[in-house]
């Protein structure tokens, strides 16, 4: 004791100012407070610990930023889910990158007009825009109101923007799945909270609330491991896992012992790594079919005013949903019902009547109207088998069409929702009529189903229909019960991402080190375990598998 | 358990056991017995009048005043191996008055094993130590016999290079280097006993004759001689090396302040006369004829006569004689079970592990320029000397060789390295580092990596400075520090490219400006050294800016790039965006009369990979960016982890034991999940806040002006107002 004791006393010298080390952990800060800060953590053990820095590629690196624990950008609704539909839901991202993925999701309306949207968004902090997330095909998801905070001064002081979406479900996990895909990760459970108290807000009452919320959530964490041993997903993640560390494990063995193993037969490696990819590729094509099933469909019932629309809504989802009356434009704003179509759950959106019109609402309920048939998986475009095929409808359909290829416009090729056209009021028509229906929509709609809403005959039909344009099979009452979560999602979308990248590599033929990097990454994306872990297992399979050793 | 005299605990214990004539015993390494006098009968006596003037006034190790004096020393090293030397001359350099202890003057830097340095991995530990002004390097390059570049074509993180070395000039050589500074002092001795003092403070060491020798700073590097065993067949003997004694009595007394100790095995292979080989049919191994270096420094860059190696194989005779005597193999016969290393198997272990292979690599290696051994690489093996030359004659070349020294497997104690912190010195012990094989690794760059860096804190806790550690993702070196005290090694460590997260970052061209400013600052790199780097790194500098300005249009040198990439070269292209092409390197621009001659060849590499791999590297850096802002968060040393009620109870355990710097390495212990660290973090941000709550309170009694709080943030601000 008595030594270091003296050694307090003693002035020894302090570490040097930060040219030489950038990293040392005596952070630039020169407040009152991280003075003191440095102080106490000399004082306790006398120990500089230095990560030095390559001199030829500095100032390649930012250090401007304080350490921040975790430095990821993080992503997450933090708005209550599940519990019946809200007006508003929110989307929020936190990082040093989150105005980038905003950005890659987020087209504000007038600078998208103004500049085609290909210019980086540079918001200003705490000032409100309007505009859409689109999906990574550019599909318009939703409209929202983007709220910058920029760092310090947001919850977690962090750079934050939260996407005010619409308070649907299937609009949030839409929203927040395109953030994970331009490059945010996945909150998990109290992490803003988390971040914040780590980065010096809430009160310190608070710290207390935050660690209960981790050791509840490692228990969750082992509910949900234990979860995923059942099902075909995880084993199919597993053995992608197992593969690129097989790959690894050759790759290594030849950087580690290069003159004891022969050589590596090249174009069969790069077969398996291509077989991966598409293994990969057909994970995450499941991924999204689960995760429609997941979040279901959203069902666009458009049409001319007093087609039927509210009817067909009511009929299918048998309720009382919406109001029906014989006076055109009875419907001006959405009207949601939710239904299980074979065990898929699906959104019916029914929709004000689209047509010329003075009146205020109803005008704001047509735009609505075109909105909603933007975003929606499936539109529906039902027409009175009375008044038959009209111009009306013709131009109607015609608008839609224009607007949906407008929005997508950043796209090479538009995509467009799916369309069936629906023959409403099926019991009041004369017969002959409808062949003549059919030749002129084939264009345009996928399929023609004739309804009487008044009924209920012709919604099974309508039903197997929307089921057929989206390429789903219904799902046997006792089938395939495994689902992919959106954590799971996230490693599936991380692994592609790095293999993307392998294939890169190899095609501009880099040489065999860097395959490893992305490998890597794979390996660990796939995991969910640390680097380390990664390089022990790698090295015990080296020496399973080869003879190794002078 | 303070007192105020050194503990002699261990003095109780007697410290060895004999056993001549070799004969074959199954005991315990830890039950010794006393055999006090045969000891010094089979000492020959030349080698005892060295010591004996000291031993004579050593008189069973009281402290006597005259020569408490003398015998006073800033740092002492105990061991003159790869470790020692590395470590003796790091402290030397830095001023400390430094003591060499070692069992033989004339094994100083000796190689019992390989000679040869470097290999993937290897090398850039050894680029490593040269950037930071240790000897290692220049020592492989002054003493080569043969140098190559491996991985030479599969990216520049994992190039390395190899030499074979002159065993017995490089030992004289690194003899020559330690026995010129003249800060250090050396001694033939054996350690028995580390001397502490009341603040469980390292004070000195006696040696087995009573000497004792004073320094606040000790470095062990004990190598395989602690409690060393030899084994050949069945028959064993007390050996650090053959031919060389063992050192008793240090682990009982390490034990005895609580250390705990365990046990390892590795081997070595038997080396043939080379006159008796026969290689016209073997495959030879030429070096490469445009030599690479290990050291940075151009003084050492002096090419000589390279020597060549050949490659022969096992054969089915090879494989039948294993498979009949396997019962005669310490492994297999059951009589050793200390933990070998995998990737350094006995011929045995190949042949039964990998049953369908049916034939291994072997390499002949020569030892030395004078002397006709050769080293039988990949051959080494725990069988009887009576089979071992029947052996090594059914491989090829070999039928009429002659057997110069058996191949022989040692035991020996180490230290489980959780007992150091990641400044090699120990926890317990202020001012005591372990360096090398103790910490339970294997390889001489391994030993050397440690040994400047315990040689470096060594010297500074000596003078009371900080201790420098360095972090895991800025070398090699730190890799495998903190791999060393943070994980359960239960087998020699070897380090590999593939134990490095970052090893793009951890290049071998790129040592020097990782590592020269550090040990510029640490004051091991001398002026000439200092100004040599810097302009190297000012020309690198200038040739990268040259070629993103210089640009080309057609003619022969675009038709020779698109012909050797396979990619069109558009009009007026920079030299930058050529060299970054796949398969274009810088010699192809000065093929062409576009390099610049003022360049070395290493500095021409520096500026190809900085240039063509660019977007990597940045990729890698930004990655690490983030691991840095996550993991260096530092910990107290002193928490205590078992009055964390949210962490559970394995990782409580585990933190307690390894005490971690950083929560990266926190993280890095088997056993500590996600959460865990999470609520270290959390635990460890309440506690600073509750600190500055004390502090702030503490001013503001004290009278303290608001001012201050201006320079807060505003967080803080709040925790101020609940103060108040």
């Amino acid at each position: 004791m008595a030594s270091s004791l003296i050694r307090l006393l003693l002035p020894w010298r302090q570490p040097k100012p930060h040219h030489l080390f950038p990293f040392s952990l005596n952070p630039t800060k020169t407040s009152f407070l991280f003075h003191l800060r440095r102080c106490q953590a000399s004082t306790s053990s006398p120990k500089r610990l230095i990560l030095t820095q390559d001199e030829r590629s500095k100032g390649s690196l930012s250090t401007e930023r304080e350490a921040i624990v975790g430095s990821g950008t993080i992503a997450a609704i933090v708005t209550s889910l599940g519990g019946g539909p809200a007006a508003v839901g929110i989307v929020r991202i936190s990082g040093p990158t989150a105005v980038a993925v905003a950005g890659q999701v987020f087209r504000p309306v007038k600078r998208w007009k103004e500049e085609g949207g290909c210019v980086a968004w540079r918001p200003k902090s705490h000032f409100v825009e309007y505009g859409y997330v689109l999906d990574n095909d550019g599909n318009v998801i939703d409209e929202v109101l983007a709220v910058p905070m920029l760092a310090p001064r947001s919850y977690t002081r962090e750079d934050v923007v939260e996407l005010q979406c619409h308070g649907n479900d299937v609009c949030l996990h839409r929203v927040l799945r395109a953030c994970l895909e331009a490059g945010a990760t996945l909150a998990e459970p109290g992490e803003f909270t988390l971040r914040a108290f780590l980065n010096g807000r809430l009160d310190l009452s608070q710290a207390e609330n935050i660690a209960r919320l981790i050791s509840a959530k490692s228990a969750a964490a082992a509910d949900s491991a234990l979860a995923g041993i059942q099902g075909g997903f995880s084993s199919l993640v597993k053995s992608l896992k197992i593969q690129c560390i097989e790959l690894l494990t050759e790759l290594e063995a030849r950087l580690d012992f290069e003159d004891e193993l022969p050589p590596l037969c090249l174009p069969s490696l790069i077969d398996k790594i291509s077989v991966m990819q598409h293994d990969l590729q057909d994970a995450l094509d499941t991924a999204n079919y689960d995760k429609l099933l997941q979040s279901g469909l959203q069902i666009a019932i458009i049409g001319r005013p007093n087609v039927g629309k509210s009817s067909l809504l009511n009929a299918w989802s048998k309720s009382e949903r919406a109001i029906v009356t014989e006076i055109a434009g009875t419907t001006r704003d959405l009207v949601e019902a939710n239904v299980s179509i074979h065990g898929i759950p699906a959104t019916l959106l029914d929709t004000a009547g689209i047509r010329e019109t003075d009146d205020i609402v109803e005008k704001i309920g047509v735009k609505r109207s075109e909105a909603a048939a933007l975003a929606a998986d499936v539109i529906i475009m039902a027409i009175s088998a009375v008044d038959g095929w009209s111009e009306r409808d013709a131009k109607l359909i015609e608008h839609i069409v224009t607007s949906q290829k407008s929005a997508n416009q950043a796209m090479a090729a538009p995509i467009i929702a799916p369309m069936i056209l629906v023959i409403n009021k099926d019991d009041c028509k004369p017969k002959d009529l409808l062949v003549s229906f059919e030749e002129i929509c084939s264009g345009l709609f996928k399929k023609v189903v004739r309804t009487c809403a008044l009924t209920g005959a012709g919604i099974s039909e309508l039903e197997k229909a929307v089921l057929e344009v989206r390429g789903l099979e219904p799902i046997p009452s006792a089938g395939r019960k495994w689902t992919v979560n959106q954590r799971q999602f996230e490693q599936l979308l991380r692994a592609q991402e790095a293999f993307f990248r392998l294939h890169t590599s190899i095609e501009e033929q880099l040489p065999m080190d860097f395959w490893t990097i992305d490998l890597r990454e794979a390996a660990l994306a796939l995991g969910q375990i640390s680097g380390d872990d990664i390089s022990e297992e790698v090295l015990t399979s080296i020496f399973s598998k080869f003879c190794i050793g002078k | 358990m303070a007192s105020a005299t050194p503990r002699l605990l261990s003095s109780l214990f007697t410290p060895l056991r004999l056993t001549y004539p070799i004969h074959a015993i199954r005991t315990s390494h830890r039950s010794r017995t006393l055999s006090f006098l045969s000891f010094n009968l089979r000492r020959p006596n030349g080698r005892l009048r060295t010591v004996s003037s000291f031993a004579s006034n050593g008189t069973n190790g009281m402290e006597r005043m005259g020569q408490k004096d003398e015998e006073r020393y800033d740092v002492i090293v105990v061991g003159g191996g790869h470790a020692g030397c590395e470590a003796a001359l790091a402290s030397a350099r830095l001023g400390a008055r430094t003591l060499l202890l070692t069992l033989n003057l004339d094994r100083i830097a000796w190689q019992p094993c390989n000679p040869a340095v470097g290999g993937p991995a290897k090398s850039q530990l050894v680029h490593e130590v040269d950037a930071l002004g240790g000897e290692i390097g220049k020592m492989a390059d002054r003493c080569y016999l043969q140098k190559r570049v491996l991985n030479l074509s599969k990216g520049p993180a994992v190039r390395a290079l190899r030499a074979q070395t002159d065993k017995r000039e490089y030992a004289m050589e690194m003899k020559k280097v330690v026995e010129s500074n003249s800060n250090l002092f050396i001694r033939e001795a054996m350690v028995t006993e580390v001397l502490i003092g009341k603040n469980d403070n390292i004070q000195g060491v006696r040696t087995f004759f009573g000497m004792d020798f004073f320094a606040p700073s000790v470095v062990l590097t004990t190598g395989t001689f602690m409690s060393g065993k030899i084994w050949v067949g069945r028959a064993s003997m007390p050996a650090g090396r053959a031919g060389e004694s063992a050192s008793l009595g240090l682990t009982e007394n390490l034990q005895s302040l609580g250390f705990e100790t365990d046990r390892l095995k590795t081997g070595t292979p038997a080396r043939v006369d080379c006159r008796s080989i026969d290689f016209s049919g073997l495959e030879p191994q030429y070096g490469d004829d445009e030599v690479s270096w290990f050291s940075f420094d151009p003084e050492c860059h002096i090419e000589r006569e390279q020597m060549c190696c050949y490659l022969t194989r096992t054969t089915s005779e090879t494989h039948k004689l294993i498979s009949d005597n396997l019962n005669e193999t310490p492994t297999y016969g059951g009589w050793v079970d200390a933990k070998g290393p995998r990737y350094c198997p006995s011929i045995e272990d190949k042949i039964v592990r990998f049953r369908d292979k049916e034939s291994h690599q072997i390499f002949l290696e020569p030892e030395g320029r004078t002397v006709p051994e050769l080293y039988v690489q990949g051959f080494s093996t725990g069988l009887p000397e009576r089979l071992q030359l029947a052996l090594l004659r059914t491989l090829p070349g070999l039928e009429n060789c002659v057997m110069l020294r058996p191949a022989y497997a040692v035991e020996y104690d180490f230290l489980p390295a959780y007992q150091c912190s990641r400044s090699l010195m120990t926890k317990k012990i202020e001012g005591l580092f372990f360096s090398g094989q103790i910490n339970g690794t294997t390889g001489y760059e391994e030993a050397a990596a440690q040994g400047i860096i315990s040689g470096i804190n060594a010297a500074r806790h000596s003078e009371r400075k900080p201790l420098i550690v360095l972090e895991r993702e800025s070398s090699y070196i730190g890799t495998l520090i903190d791999d060393l005290v943070t994980k359960d090694l239960r087998e020699p460590y070897r380090m590999l490219t593939s134990r490095s997260e970052h090893r793009l970052l951890l290049r071998a061209d790129n040592a020097d400006s990782r590592l020269t400013p550090l040990g510029r600052e640490i004051g091991l790199i001398d002026d000439r050294r200092w100004e040599l780097y810097q302009s190297k790194q000012l020309r690198i500098k200038e040739e990268k800016e040259r070629l993103k300005n210089v640009r080309v249009s057609g003619g022969e040198f675009a038709a020779e790039v698109t012909t050797v990439s396979g990619q069109p070269v558009r009009d007026h292209t920079t030299l930058e965006s050529i060299l970054k092409k796949p398969h274009v390197q810088y010699k192809l621009l000065d093929k062409h009369g576009f390099g610049n001659e003022n360049l070395s060849r290493c500095e021409k590499d520096c500026v190809e990979i900085d240039i063509k791999y660019a977007g990597f590297i940045m990729r890698q850096q930004s990655h690490l960016q983030q691991i840095v802002n996550q993991e260096h968060k530092r910990l107290p040393e002193d928490l205590d982890y078992y009055s964390m009620t949210t962490l559970s109870h394995e990782s409580r355990e585990k933190l307690s034991k390894v005490r971690p710097q950083t929560i990266g390495q926190a993280s890095r212990i088997g056993g500590v999940s996600p959460a865990d660290i999470t609520a270290l973090l959390i635990w460890v941000e309440s506690n600073r806040r509750k600190a500055n709550q004390r502090t702030q309170q503490e001013l503001l009694r004290s009278g303290a002006t608001d001012n201050h709080m201006a320079a807060s943030s505003p967080t803080d601000s709040v925790v101020q107002a609940t103060a108040i």
